[in-house]
């Protein structure tokens, strides 16, 4: 448990440290934001004014105390453009980029334990070789170019599936998560349901495929790895019959690495996240950071860009200190 | 196996020898100037599914502008960007990483710190935020790739140097009176090169398809630029009338970072085994 506390504590200065490199990022911009958002025939006692409404007119420490001291309650301010406050945007967003990064998740596991596992036990057959490069040709497309196939092929000459958004026009799902697919299940609405379901299945083979890849070669490396223990040749001289030995002793000490693996690779669908959000139309999280450095809301990218990363960092914090209660003999 | 690693390098360096080729050659390569317009025969197919204009092998944009040309030029910036991230963020995480690794305590424990903080952005968001509030530029997309690139380097040499640094010849120069930064650069960093040959090769597949994206996303290089992301980008609204737009590109794209991992692959299984855990 000592460790576990430890870690808290070590976290401390890190996100310090994101919050201090997010906050420089805004000084980092050509020009004056203020400029930007009154444009150029603001006069000098408009400028000083909102300058002075930001607290931009004060020194760079004190504009940061400042930004930290709001940010530990809760208040990041509001959009310039949106006018509403910067939290109730994210929130409001925030359950299609979970939705969509939990089906990509879901996507991947289901493409790539049984390829990896299968990969390792036949080692060096035509199923070994054609699973490897398939997971090669995974990692290397790049994911915008597959959405817009999937969009043009499946979505457009097919017309199999919706090309953009979250659901049909004109189906009402009650919100009580805002988790589309949950609440349409808890209310019953199976027609709601199907209707997100359509809308995210191309949207996470394109952020799930890269994903897929990564942990395929990780499977196939930690079964092979599995495999050369005393343990599974012991059960071998037992007499057990393969399919036992693979499912109780290779696969249950496999997946440790690969679910580890698969928590550290969230912050890879976070990345993604920005990518497919916006070839899909899909508003999320991703999407909202995208329109927000597109009409400069400098205030909005800033904070998102910390709520990624603080997200990032504290799902791999997590998954790291779960990882030590499942295996005890890791020591962080 | 042996032969399949070897197969991988040679297919993967073909590939990118491509890729300069086409970067050094283009303005010998390309049937057209990638910026002349010809309204007149805007979104052409492509000469071999029966376009009108037969001269233009892979099609026209919606200016009239060769979609082949583009795509050769495109790769100017694609070989631009990944080469000199690569080298400069190469420079900084190796230096970081051995000076980390090679004089430890207290220095270790600040590189590592800023190392951590670097690593709590998911890369491509990282580049995606300096982009946001550099502007757009060859030179900003540059410094942000670095910017987010640098740590993987970083903790490959600190890993390696940590180790390097109790082996015998380490010792033995000291016991010569050499002195530390003539060790490190004379006799532990030579021993990290084939490590950071394959971490490069890696990471330009991840700069070019990374550059690709923040391009795509119009964070990228200026518009007038041919780039394959803007090129993708652009396509996208004409693609049930066009599909060319965004199929070339995206090829081009495609392959390229194949190759380059391919090579990378064949590479690390060659040079370095043991680093398959870690990329």
């Amino acid at each position: 448990m000592n460790t576990i506390v430890r870690r808290i504590i070590g976290a401390v200065p890190v996100l310090l440290g994101i919050s201090f490199l997010v906050f420089l990022l805004m000084h980092l911009a050509p020009g004056d934001p203020v400029m930007l958002l009154l444009g150029d025939d603001a006069t000098p006692g408009e400028v000083a004014r909102v300058r002075h409404a930001w607290g931009l007119d004060q020194p760079l420490l004190v504009q940061y105390w400042q930004f930290i001291s709001r940010a530990v309650v809760g208040d990041f301010g509001r959009s310039l453009k949106f006018g509403e406050p910067v939290i109730k945007l994210i929130f409001e967003r925030l359950p299609a980029t979970i939705e969509l990064a939990s089906m990509s998740l879901l996507v991947a596991i289901l493409i790539s334990i049984p390829i990896g596992t299968y990969s390792a036990i036949k080692r060096d057959t035509l199923f070994d070789h054609a699973g490897t490069g398939v997971a090669l040709i995974g990692v290397s497309l790049p994911n915008f170019w597959l959405g817009i196939m999937l969009i043009y092929f499946l979505g457009g000459q097919w017309n199999l599936l919706p090309v953009a958004g979250r659901i049909e026009y004109g189906i009402e799902i009650k919100p009580i998560t805002k988790l589309f697919l949950v609440d349409s299940l808890l209310t019953a609405n199976f027609g709601g349901f199907w209707s997100a379901v359509q809308h995210l299945l191309m949207p996470a083979v394109t952020l799930g495929t890269a994903l897929a890849a990564i942990v395929t070669r990780i499977t196939r490396s930690s079964v092979l790895e599995v495999m050369r223990q005393d343990y599974v040749t012991t059960a071998r001289a037992k007499g057990l019959s393969e399919g036992v030995i693979i499912r109780r002793h290779i696969l249950r000490n496999a997946l440790i690495t690969v679910v580890t693996i698969l928590g550290l690779q969230l912050g890879a669908l976070l990345n993604g996240s920005v990518i497919t959000e916006t070839v899909f139309s899909y508003p999320g999280i991703g999407d909202l950071l995208i329109q927000s450095i597109s009409v400069r809301d400098y205030k909005l990218t800033q904070v998102l860009i910390l709520f990624f990363g603080v997200i990032y960092f504290v799902v791999n914090l997590l998954v790291d200190m779960l990882y030590m209660l499942i295996d005890p003999r890791i020591k962080l | 196996m042996l032969r399949l690693r070897y197969f991988k390098v040679m297919v993967g360096g073909i590939i990118l020898a491509g890729l300069v080729i086409c970067g050094l050659a283009a303005p010998l390569l390309a049937p057209f100037d990638p910026q002349e317009q010809l309204l007149e025969s805007r979104l052409q197919a492509p000469a071999w599914l029966g376009g009108r204009a037969q001269a233009n092998l892979l099609g026209t944009d919606n200016l009239g502008r060769d979609i082949l040309s583009r795509i050769v030029y495109g790769s100017r910036i694609s070989l631009l960007v990944g080469a000199t991230t690569v080298i400069l963020a190469g420079l900084v995480g190796c230096f970081l990483g051995a000076v980390a690794g090679y004089f430890g305590r207290r220095v270790d424990e600040v590189v590592g710190k800023i190392t951590e903080i670097f690593l709590a952005f998911p890369f491509l968001l990282l580049a995606i935020a300096l982009m946001a509030f550099l502007g757009q530029g060859v030179i900003n997309i540059i410094i942000a790739l670095m910017v987010s690139r640098w740590v993987q380097y970083c903790r490959v040499v600190r890993g390696e140097v940590l180790s390097l640094k109790e082996r015998d010849f380490v010792t033995a120069a000291k016991a010569l009176g050499a002195r530390d930064y003539y060790v490190l650069l004379r006799h532990v960093m030579p021993n990290t090169f084939a490590s950071v040959t394959v971490v490069a090769t890696f990471a330009m597949a991840i700069v070019i398809i990374s550059e690709a994206s923040l391009s795509f996303l119009g964070l990228g290089v200026p518009a007038h630029i041919p780039t394959w992301g803007s090129m993708l980008s652009e396509g996208r609204s004409y693609m049930n009338r066009a599909p060319w737009l965004t199929i070339f590109p995206g090829m081009a794209i495609f392959v390229t970072v194949f190759g380059i991992n391919l090579l990378g692959d064949g590479l690390r299984d060659i040079l370095d085994p043991k680093l398959r855990r870690q990329i």
